[in-house]
Formats: structure tokens, C-alpha cells, sequence
């Protein structure tokens, strides 16, 4: 699999909070309407202008703070089709992988990205293209791998507990409160 | 070569006879923990398929971030997750009355040494006080755990935090893990596990160990963790039946980095806003006006917490600039409070005290801030936003720096009140 994308750049400890602001996870339960707020408090234009496979490219340790899930959710259903950092934050890394949104840890290539480009990513050789110069990245252990390929974590699960009738499930107030 | 915490404990619950940092596993918890976010778990779980969980007794839920509701919505999720425990027959489930999921699993004896508990919160790290593997995972985990009972873990490396030297006066367990976030930095214990150790924490109680545990996450750490001891067991015993291993790392083991802190020195340390590792010693902030003082959540709303408050103010009466919240961390600590004397006490100096939970911590209800307005908070966190406004400031502190400070409207340095 691999993904060309232009490049939304960020900086260090990109927070939960200003990824999907709490004050909306009291009223806001469906993704795509999730999508209008992403990153809301770090950059407005973003919701407006993300397109279908851009890469966001931040600094250390993003996604910090709650273990909220709705940070990587809102990212997802914005499009966007991988996020390339110099580290992540160990609970939005699960996060992530288990909505099935592909990560990249690779400091050095984070340096030479701007805000803009066009950068590719080849995830099965652990690759990533910038400026014609190539940056290896390691690519994730197969066990997670597994879960991105299902396309996270609940459609994992229903294929190795081999589930295959379709669900029904009444929504109501189901995502009405704030993890922390 | 010896084992960690961590290694010995991972390779216990996913059935090995040795790990190592770095290797990937798949463990059955002991525990697993959500709050008000069990609704939306609930219908995560559905999603998969199956109807009933695998092991009910393992599940605990406490109702915590938004009590008693604040609007309709809230009490609308209240209900789905009451009805859900119901269905599920799930026994570990405290409503309202009962405090922070923090506080409240170890209150009722569901923290054990040497067990395995993942929760739907961040600050889950804080169980390692008591000897135990605790960390926060996300929604789509826990249900699927609640389906499985398994989940993949990385076996994270150690660093170790020697604490040493005198606490000078004025000093908290606050100000300690205050000092070593901003000294390693928001991601200074990235994906590791935190062991602290040293005199210090051999002489602290175990309020003062949950307190740094809690932290350790804002350094991004995967656990804490205080090897048990008398205290530990102490601590323990009223309120379980239960058996358990304590389980130590070894005199020889691998950590990847040890860290020695002197405190004796110490000032006392604020957390300035908008990140957690902005922190300076109090000197140089001091005089900043506070317009909210809050005391309490899962960081520092226990009874040493709420004794020293009381201590600190006395009579005296606070300054009339200042809104003081206290939130007891759970009705247990309420109810001792109440029997000491401590609210009465608080109460008189203008304190207002409000239930048990987490607040406006999370800017949920109960004394969400203003634009403009600063507030001073025992929380563990002063994000943009936070407690409900991007255009509030959040600073970080002790509880007794935020009591002395609620007296003169302004950040206090308390050393002052210790003269």
C-alpha cells in the first residue's frame, strides 16, 4: 500500500484537546460532523481545506493528553491518510491504529517536509519519498499491521472472532461524554 | 541479567516464562476500567457483534466525569450505561455517589499489587502507586477486551527515578513530579515505563505515591510504578480479601535510564499555562492574580490533600477575589473529612465544597472558567481549553500553594505561611 498526499505541517505535542475540543464531545456523536472540528484550536483552515489523502506531518509526541478516541476518529473521517511524526503519543498511536489510520514515526524526514508538498509513503517497504531523497521508517509489528489492514480495531476483532451478520446497534446517547 | 517490573509482570500475564523491552505480547488484564464513556463502549462492543461480555467480574465502572448530570444528554448516557451494567451483570459499577475512578477502584479494593489493569482513561497510570501494571488505553479497546479478554501490549523499558534528600518545608509530592515533568519534558518518558524510588517515596504515604503515579502520564509515560511495602499492604488490607503477589524488579535489572533527584532544595513548582512541563518555581510567578481556585480531581483530592488545605487556612477567610472549589476525590474521603472537622472548617473560610468527581477538571460543569479568568488547580492538566475556555489561563500547583493562594487572591509562595 502506498499513499501520495499534501503535507499539513504541525510541531511538537500536538494535544488532544486542541485536535477534537472537549466542549464537542458533549454534543457532536456523529464522525462526520466530527470532521467540521478537527483541529479546530491549532489550525481553522484545516477542517475547510483537508482533501482525501493529505498527510498531516507534526513534531514529537502528538496526539498528547486524554485518551479520548475522537482525536484520531475525526482525523480519519477528515481524509486524512496517514499521519507522519517524530514521535506519537502512546495512547493516540493505539487510537489511531485501531480507527485504521496509518502512522509514521520518522524524525529525520519531518525536518525536511513543509507545509504544502507532495510526499509519498510506501507502508509495505517502510519508505517515504521527499524532494526525490528517501527516508526508511520501520515498518509497524505485524500483529498491529493486522489490525490497520482490517480497518481497525472492532472490524479486526469481528473477523478473528469470524462474525460475519451485520449489526444493528440504536445510537442514542452513546457518545456522549469525554474520556480523559 | 535481571527483569523489571514490567518484564516480569507482562511475561506472567500472557503466559511466558521471560520478555524483554521492546517485544510485543498479548495479555489478559485482571481489571479493566471506564467511566462515563461505558455508553459509548457499550455500543463499540454491540458493533463487534456478540451480545454478552466475556468476564463480567473483570469490568468496573464508576460514573465520575459529569456527576450528577449536567444536562439531559449526560443523564441520557447516565442511563444507557446503568441499563448496560444491568444487562451485562456487571457487579463493579458505582454511580454517582462514589468519586473518581481514580480514588474509588483502589477505595474498593479492586487495586491489587502485581495485577494488570487497563482503563478508558488516561490517568489510569495513577494504580501504580500500588504496585500494579496500569494504563490507559482507548474506547475500541476496552470493548474489544470486554469481547476477548485479551489485548496486545509492547513491553515497555524502565526508567528509574531515584528521589533522595529531605523534603524542606512547604514541599508536596505535587511539587516533586511538578519539578521532574518539567525537567524531562512532555515526552520525556515517552511509551516507558516510570519505576521512582529512593528515600522519598519509601517515606511517603500512599496519597503522596498515587500523586506522582497520576503524573507520569504528562511525561508520556506508559505506567508509573512504587514498589509495595508496609504502607502499600497497610493501606490494603481493610479493604481486601483478595490475595496477591508483589511483584519487585530485580537488584540486577536492565533499566534503560536511572535518574537521580536531591529535593532537598526544592522550591515549590507551578505548572504555567498552556502545557504541563512549562513549569518555574513558584518565585517567579508569584503575584499572579487568580480569579478560581480549585482543589481535588484524581491528582490531589484525597485526605492528606484536604488536611493540609484546612491546616493552611485556619480561620482566616479567603480573599473575596477568589472562588474556592473543593472536591473530595471520593465520598470516602468526604465522609472522613466530614468526621474531622475539615469541611466545617473549609466552609467557614468560603470555601464552597461540591461531590465528589472529577468537576471542572475537564471543563465539563461545576466551575468552568471565563474568558480572561485564571484559575490555580491541584489538576493534572492546564491545556488551551481545559477547563472549558481557550481564552482561560490554568496554572498547576500543590494543594497547599493553591489554599495560601487562595487567601491573598494571588499565586503565594506557602513558605510564607510556614514563617
Amino acid at each position: 500500500m502506498s499513499l501520495k498526499g499534501k503535507v499539513w505541517k504541525y510541531g511538537d505535542d500536538v494535544n488532544t484537546d486542541v485536535i477534537f475540543p472537549g466542549k464537542y464531545t458533549y454534543t457532536i456523536t456523529d464522525p462526520q460532523e466530527m470532521v467540521l472540528h478537527a483541529l479546530e484550536d491549532l489550525d481553522p483552515k484545516f477542517a475547510k481545506e483537508v482533501k482525501k489523502g493529505d498527510i498531516i506531518v507534526a513534531g514529537r509526541n502528538f496526539g498528547c493528553g486524554s485518551s479520548r478516541e475522537q482525536a484520531a476518529t475525526c482525523l480519519k473521517y477528515a481524509g486524512v491518510g496517514a499521519i507522519v511524526a517524530k514521535s506519537f503519543s502512546r495512547i493516540f498511536f493505539r487510537n489511531a491504529i485501531n480507527q485504521g489510520l496509518p502512522l509514521v514515526q520518522c524524525k529525520e524526514a519531518v525536518e525536511n517536509i513543509s507545509l504544502g508538498e507532495i510526499i509519498t509513503i510506501d507502508f509495505e517497504k517502510g519508505k517515504l519519498l521527499v524532494k526525490k531523497r528517501i527516508y526508511d521508517f520501520p515498518p509497524l509489528p505485524e500483529s498491529v499491521l493486522g489490525i490497520l489492514n482490517d480497518g481497525g480495531l472492532i472490524p479486526h476483532i469481528r473477523k478473528i472472532l469470524k462474525i460475519d451478520r451485520p449489526v444493528c446497534v440504536r445510537t442514542a446517547q452513546a457518545e456522549e461524554s469525554k474520556d480523559d | 541479567m535481571g527483569k523489571t517490573f514490567a518484564e516480569k509482570i507482562l511475561a506472567l500475564k500472557s503466559g511466558k516464562d521471560s520478555v524483554v523491552a521492546g517485544e510485543i505480547v498479548t495479555v489478559s488484564p485482571d481489571i479493566v476500567m471506564s467511566h462515563d464513556n461505558s455508553a459509548a463502549i457499550a455500543k463499540k462492543f454491540k458493533q463487534i457483534g456478540i451480545n454478552k461480555v466475556k468476564y463480567p467480574e473483570k469490568i468496573v465502572i464508576p460514573l465520575d466525569h459529569c456527576v450528577p448530570a449536567a444536562t439531559e444528554k449526560y443523564a441520557a448516557n447516565h442511563k444507557e450505561i446503568r441499563e448496560f451494567v444491568q444487562e451485562q451483570k456487571i457487579k463493579n459499577f458505582y454511580d454517582i455517589n462514589s468519586g473518581v475512578c481514580h480514588q474509588v477502584l483502589p477505595e474498593k479494593g479492586h487495586i491489587l499489587p502485581g495485577t494488570l489493569v487497563l482503563g478508558a482513561d488516561s490517568h489510569t497510570t495513577t494504580y501504580g502507586a500500588f504496585g500494579t501494571f496500569a494504563a490507559g488505553i482507548g474506547r475500541s479497546e476496552v470493548a474489544s477486551i470486554w469481547a476477548t479478554d485479551e489485548i496486545w501490549l509492547r513491553v515497555p523499558e524502565t526508567i528509574k527515578i531515584n528521589i533522595e534528600g529531605e523534603i524542606p518545608p512547604g514541599i508536596y509530592p505535587k511539587d516533586i513530579i511538578l519539578y521532574i515533568i518539567g525537567d524531562l519534558g512532555a515526552d520525556g518518558a515517552l511509551y516507558k515505563a516510570v519505576e521512582f524510588s529512593g528515600k522519598v517515596v519509601k517515606n511517603m504515604d500512599m496519597g503522596g505515591r498515587m500523586t506522582l503515579c497520576n503524573m507520569t502520564v504528562e511525561m508520556g509515560a506508559k505506567i508509573g510504578y512504587v514498589e509495595p511495602d508496609k504502607k502499600t499492604i497497610q493501606w490494603l488490607t481493610p479493604r481486601t480479601n483478595k490475595k496477591y503477589e508483589i511483584i519487585k524488579s530485580d537488584l540486577n535489572a536492565e533499566f534503560e535510564k536511572i535518574i537521580d533527584y536531591d529535593i532537598s532544595k526544592l522550591e515549590p513548582q507551578i505548572a504555567c499555562p498552556h502545557t504541563v512541563d512549562k513549569v518555574k518555581p513558584v518565585s517567579e510567578v508569584t503575584g499572579t492574580k487568580i480569579n478560581q481556585a480549585l482543589i481535588g480531581t484524581c491528582t490531589n483530592g484525597r485526605i492528606e490533600d484536604l488536611k493540609i488545605t484546612s491546616e493552611i487556612l485556619g480561620d482566616k477567610k479567603i480573599s473575596d477575589r477568589v472562588r474556592l472549589l473543593i472536591f473530595p476525590a471520593s465520598m470516602e474521603v468526604f465522609a472522613q473529612a466530614m468526621e474531622l472537622g475539615i469541611l466545617q472548617k473549609l466552609v467557614k473560610s468560603g470555601a464552597v465544597i461540591m461531590n465528589p468527581g472529577c468537576g471542572p477538571c475537564l471543563g465539563a460543569h461545576e466551575g468552568a472558567l471565563a474568558p480572561g479568568e485564571v484559575c490555580l488547580s491541584t489538576a493534572n492538566r492546564n491545556f488551551k481549553g481545559r477547563m472549558g475556555c481557550k481564552e482561560a489561563e490554568i496554572y498547576l500547583a500543590s494543594p497547599a500553594t493553591v489554599a495560601i493562594s487562595s487567601l491573598y487572591g494571588e499565586i503565594t509562595d506557602v513558605r510564607r505561611y510556614l514563617k
